[in-house]
């Protein structure tokens, strides 16, 4: 180990050791070994089936050289990209606060934009099945991160099995109309109200599980669900799921060509795109519900107390709070909107199976709300723009898809460790209100 | 008014697994009155605070809290939360545990939960913000406004709690123990880690709560020159058990105390013991 450097010297993000081209080399040799190991029989040997079934292989090992020399490059360069910014405290601070602020105050003017821009989609569009078909998928999401973020982003309590609610919601819909003919406007708050009861049930259990231990029961909460809907032929349909739910009606009119239609009572042509248009709004009209609500409840008490909670539980006991109903009512919430998402998703399928509600769907649920900034609304809706609008957009890369997306994912969490808007907005002020950094918001203990 | 104390530990003990923490601790808060729980580190002053406030519940013995509308509570009984809730019992900790990503604004506001829970009518009057609710909300702010001021902290009343500074954390903790409107107001160790300065701030401000807002203060701590000043009664405590009670100046003078605190040889401490007996 080298000697202490003279003071000026610039010193690792860690402190410990100088940054000097020893220490550049010393570590891009060690991530290119690690390369070489990992690589040398990912791809430096190819093996495949022969003609009668016998294994064949040959080797690549200039493949395995240009990728280990790529490694070796490429830590280099992160090496002096860092030594460039300067030394900082650590990964999270490489954006300078003015930029931060600066981005802050451009979120004012983002929001509204983009809000503008949402309800015009449809009119700009309209002749874009695909376009209004996305715009459909990106808004369920966006719901959907804006459900999980009362439970991820204001309580801190981390929640694996998300899409389980997702599934009673729809399942709910499903059901309820196709057994008792019940229409969408009745079904959408049953359905709400259903998958809040199931969260108090899911929420019971897991009260004193703190972290890892509550991740883990949640992450089982979603797969039992999804088991059951798999496994309860009688009832569910079992992975055949359930096909023929009626699609939504205008308060009664069906969105359909023929007497009776909509588009025949206005006396205009029927066209398909009406009920593409029609669905856009409603889970735009559910999604901003989600989002007014959200925000409103934060600058009530109980919002507050989630906040509290997520930031330190044994202050909020000694303050009179009781812990198990503010858990609770974030648990049913954060379901209960869960639950409005997904029968808005089965009636825009008319078709539902447990296929549609795999722990994939929890993890980028979660992904969009952690993307985005745990507790920012702003923040999770422009995630869920991100993440789903650029999958489909990089669909042209196909397998390099999700390579593509994967280093995006963990670019973003370097340059942004907290999220894309990271920092939190207070809910009540007395002369100015000043956003907080996220060095000192918590992240919750569960 | 009611002429009972305002807390009375009735043969209080803790114990945790073989450990006896506490052991037959009686003792009474006067109403109105600053009681100071004092004695060396691991006397186990900040068990009998949990068992109060708590956190912990006591093996045996019964904690006695009586309202001065004569309401009594038995405090071993309650659930934690109920403590602060019903029982009206407000703390502080040793190492601060305020919540740093809020405002100090926001901190006060939480801790008049209860009450603005009621006011927004279990959050339905609120979620539609009805002129009812936004009365309460006001109301709320001003009350925290007010202790904001009293502990001079108005200034940064926008400012995330945890970018203040230690004494301002500590006193904005104490603000925010009392937005819960306490009875009892139980402090542990709050002049820690302040300077003589800010140690002469907080002794007013104590006496200024038991006077101006009639309410009960019992406190553990170690700066004596705060207990000294303050306190109208010291309870001593060494080992888990009680070891002296009375005024400031009679536990000043009592060899027991400065036995416990200096320490002893074991024959000398043994001649106090049986002097006293």
């Amino acid at each position: 180990m080298s000697a202490s450097p003279p003071p000026s010297s610039p010193v690792s993000p860690d402190g410990a050791e100088p940054v000097g081209a020893a220490f550049i080399l010393r570590k891009a040799v060690l991530s290119a070994l690690v390369a070489l190991g990992l690589f040398s029989l990912m791809v430096g040997v190819r093996t495949e089936a022969g003609q009668s079934g016998q294994l064949e292989y040959w080797t690549r090992f200039g493949e395995l050289a240009s990728l280990v020399g790529a490694v070796f490059v490429g830590s280099i360069a992160v090496e002096l990209l860092r030594l460039w910014l300067g030394p900082r405290g650590g990964l999270g601070s490489f954006v300078p606060s003015s930029v931060q602020n600066g981005l802050s105050a451009a979120g004012r003017y983002v929001a509204p934009a983009l809000l503008i821009f949402t309800f015009l989609v449809p009119v700009i569009f309209y002749n874009q099945r695909y376009i209004l078909d996305l715009g459909i998928l990106v808004l369920t999401y966006v719901m959907l991160g804006w459900g999980l973020n009362v439970v991820v982003g204001l309580a801190g309590l981390l929640d694996l099995g998300y899409v389980a609610f997702y599934a009673v919601g729809a399942y709910s819909y499903g059901l309820l109309s196709t057994t008792f003919g019940l229409s969408f406007w009745i079904c959408l708050p049953l359905a709400g109200i259903l998958a809040a009861f199931w969260g108090v049930l899911l929420g019971f259990p897991v009260l004193r599980l703190r972290g890892d231990y509550l991740a883990i029961v949640t992450l089982a909460f979603g797969e039992i669900i999804r088991l059951v809907l798999i496994n309860w032929q009688d009832v569910t349909g079992g992975p055949n799921g359930i096909s023929g739910i009626p699609r939504p009606t205008l308060f009664g009119i069906p969105l359909a060509p023929g007497e009776g239609g909509l588009a025949a009572m206005l006396g205009i042509p029927f066209s398909p795109t009406h009920r593409i248009v029609f669905l856009f709004y409603l889970i735009l009209a559910l999604a901003l519900l989600t989002n007014w609500v959200t925000i409103r409840l934060r600058r009530l008490p109980i919002g507050r107390a989630w906040e509290a909670l997520r930031e330190d539980e044994v202050a909020c006991r000694a303050l009179g709070i009781n812990i198990t109903t503010t858990k609770l009512t974030a648990f049913a919430t954060g379901a209960m909107f869960g639950g409005f998402a997904g029968a808005f998703f089965a009636t825009r399928q008319g078709f539902i199976s447990p296929e549609s509600f795999t722990f994939q769907e929890s993890a980028l649920v979660l992904a969009i709300v952690v993307l985005g900034g745990m507790g920012s609304q702003l923040g999770v809706a422009l995630a869920a723009l991100a993440m789903i609008g650029g999958f489909e957009l990089f669909r042209s890369l196909e397998v390099y898809r999700m390579l593509v997306f994967g280093l995006a994912m963990v670019l973003v969490m370097i340059w942004r460790p907290r999220g894309i808007v990271g920092h939190r907005a207070p809910t009540v002020f007395l002369e100015k209100s000043k956003s907080i950094s996220s060095d000192l918001v918590k992240e919750g203990h569960g | 008014m009611s002429s009972a104390p305002i807390l009375a530990l009735e043969n209080l003990t803790m114990r945790f697994g073989g450990i006896v923490a506490v052991n037959a601790l009686s003792f009474t808060a006067q109403r109105q009155q600053i009681t100071a729980l004092i004695g060396p580190n691991g006397a186990g002053k900040t068990t009998v605070f949990n068992c109060i406030t708590g956190f912990y519940k006591p093996t045996s013995g019964v904690i006695r809290l009586t309202h001065d509308d004569g309401a009594q509570f038995e405090m071993q009984k309650l659930k934690d939360f109920n403590i602060s809730k019903q029982a009206k019992v407000a703390r502080t900790f040793q190492n601060i545990r305020l919540f740093p990503g809020m405002t100090a604004l926001e901190n006060l506001m939480v801790a008049q939960h209860n009450a603005l829970m009621r006011a927004s009518g279990l959050t339905l009057i609120g979620l539609l913000g009805l002129p009812s609710w936004r009365a309460a909300e006001q109301s709320a702010i001003d009350n925290a406004v007010f202790w904001l001021k009293r502990v001079g902290l108005i200034d940064r009343a926008d400012d995330a709690a945890g970018n203040l500074a230690y004494g301002d954390q500590r006193r904005l903790e104490i603000a925010r123990a009392m937005c819960t409107g306490p009875a009892l107001l139980c402090l542990d160790e709050p002049a820690a880690g302040l300077n003589a300065r800010e140690s002469a701030a907080l002794s007013e401000l104590l006496l200024s709560i038991r006077s101006d807002h009639a309410t009960s203060i019992l406190l553990i701590e170690h700066d004596m020159s705060v207990v000294m000043e303050i306190s109208d009664r010291v309870v001593v405590m060494d080992y888990g058990v009680k070891i002296a009670e009375g005024t400031p100046r009679e536990i000043r003078d009592d060899p027991k105390v400065i036995a416990a605190y200096l320490g002893t040889d074991e024959e000398e401490a043994a001649a106090v013991m049986e002097a006293e007996a």
